[in-house]
């Protein structure tokens, strides 16, 4: 299963996303270089497969069974093949290998958020990364910054609360009068707040910053950016926007953020969450500075 | 669900080696911050002395002024004031939500000048102090 990007799918993607142009094209350009310097790591690769195998050394913890509750990390060796992502690596080595060998996943297409891991340092999607992208031999572990309950498997509760506490759905103060009356967006509004309705709650922003690290009331990037996709919405109406602001500039909201843009150097689906928070401090200082 | 392991602050903080521009521009800035804090204490206590007239005060600064290693240290200072400057404008400019795409490049570029300025500051520093 590939989802390598053709090149055509990334220039329609460009073209009908203006907004995204400058942050996305470098990330774009940015891959390409990794994939130009990639080193010949894989000829050497010696292999009981024809062709070309990739070492995947994976994190491996289980409480539940005596010998394995110490944290160690195993080698899969596993054919590669172009397009195959670390998502595709994992399963092959767990249907292949070692069939306890656990990991969420579901839609392979970066759409549901379950796989995100911690690959060659840094927070990934399995099935949005190439391993041909990547250096080898490929290292996965669990998110940093959460417990582990199994494998690559890590807690995502408190992820979750966090998301929940800023009230990501849409709450209009007044709704319309007819039942079926529809409540329209503007073009524009709809154009500010586009990238913010990407996310896809995987936790690779939550699990790649620093402050969130040391706070654990810190909202995080990404239920920071849920906020700012509501209070960026013309629609609501004054109170729930007052309600809304309170959220965001609470003692553990957005004044934690320190600029690190380690969030959005990580983000899949490549959302400008530093641009986002930095946006409602601004926001935040303007409306405390009304006094008329 | 039975116990989950908790990898520890260590192994959390351990990551450096794995840290981005922007997580090593914030370490830097807020270590440089802090040595300028220090260093405001030095520097009260040291200018304090002329509380006790001119004679002391002189001697005092010559004094200090004639260890190589003070003469090392206020190069030290100048990097440390120099970065925190420069990063602080770059720190500004993303505060003001400018060049948010560029961020990374103008820590470099924080960087490389507070080098530069330091280099050229050698001479001045040093002469006559080994
Ligand atoms: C032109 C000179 C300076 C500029 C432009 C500047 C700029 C800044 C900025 C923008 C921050 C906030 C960083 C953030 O958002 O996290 C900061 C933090 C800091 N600065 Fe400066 N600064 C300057 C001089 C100084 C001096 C002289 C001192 C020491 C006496 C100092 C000590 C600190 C400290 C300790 C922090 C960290 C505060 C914290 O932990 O949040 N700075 N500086
Ligand atoms: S903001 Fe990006 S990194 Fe964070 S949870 Fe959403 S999709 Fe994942
Ligand atoms: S499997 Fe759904 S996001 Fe990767």
């Amino acid at each position: 299963m590939s989802t390598k990007p053709s090149q055509s799918e990334t220039e329609t993607e460009t073209d009908t996303e203006p907004a995204t142009t400058g942050h996305q094209q470098r990330r774009l350009d940015d891959k390409r270089a990794r994939a130009d310097d990639r080193d010949e790591a894989a000829a050497q690769a010696e292999t009981e497969f024809d062709g070309e195998t990739v070492e995947l050394k994976v994190f491996r913890y289980d409480p539940e069974i005596a010998g394995k509750e110490e944290p160690r990390f195993d080698t899969f060796t596993v054919p590669f093949e172009t397009g195959m992502t670390v998502l595709d690596a994992l399963i092959f080595a767990r249907d292949s290998y070692d069939s306890s060998l656990t990991f969420r996943h579901s839609c392979r297409q970066a759409v549901c958020g379950s796989d995100a891991f911690f690959v060659n340092g840094s927070q990934r999607l399995g099935c949005q990364t190439q391993i041909e992208d990547l250096e080898w031999p490929v290292r996965v572990e669990p998110l940093p910054h959460s417990d582990v309950v199994k494998d690559l498997v890590v807690e995502m509760d408190h992820f979750y609360d966090q998301m929940e506490s800023v009230d990501p759905f849409f709450d209009p103060d007044d709704l319309p009068d007819g039942e079926l009356e529809e409540q329209r967006q503007s073009r524009q509004n709809r154009e500010n707040i586009k990238l913010s309705t990407r996310c896809i709650w995987c936790g690779a922003c939550m699990s790649s910053c620093n402050i969130a690290a040391g706070d654990n009331k810190y909202l995080g990037p990404a239920a920071i950016n849920k906020a700012y996709r509501f209070y960026m919405d013309d629609r609501e109406g004054s109170e729930k926007r007052q309600e809304r602001l309170e959220i965001i500039e609470q003692e553990h909201g957005v004044w934690r953020c320190q600029t690190q843009f380690s969030c959005t150097d990580v983000c899949p689906k490549d959302i400008p969450l530093t641009e986002h928070i930095q946006e409602l401090k601004r926001e935040a200082v303007k409306e405390n500075l009304k006094f008329w | 669900m039975s116990e989950s392991y908790d990898r520890g602050l260590v192994a959390d903080f351990g990551r450096w080696t794995e840290f981005s521009a922007g997580m090593w521009a914030w370490v830097f800035h807020k270590f440089t911050g802090w040595v300028l804090v220090g260093y405001l204490f030095t520097h009260i206590s040291v200018l304090s002395t002329s509380l006790q007239g001119a004679q002391v005060y002189n001697s005092t600064l010559s004094g200090l002024e004639s260890l190589a290693i003070v003469r090392l240290l206020e190069v030290g200072l100048l990097a440390v004031a120099v970065f925190h400057i420069l990063n602080g404008i770059r720190l500004l400019f993303v505060d003001l939500g400018v060049g948010l795409e560029a961020q990374d490049k103008s820590f470099y570029a924080s960087l490389v000048l507070t080098g530069v300025i330091v280099v050229a500051s050698v001479p001045t520093f040093l002469t006559g102090a080994f």
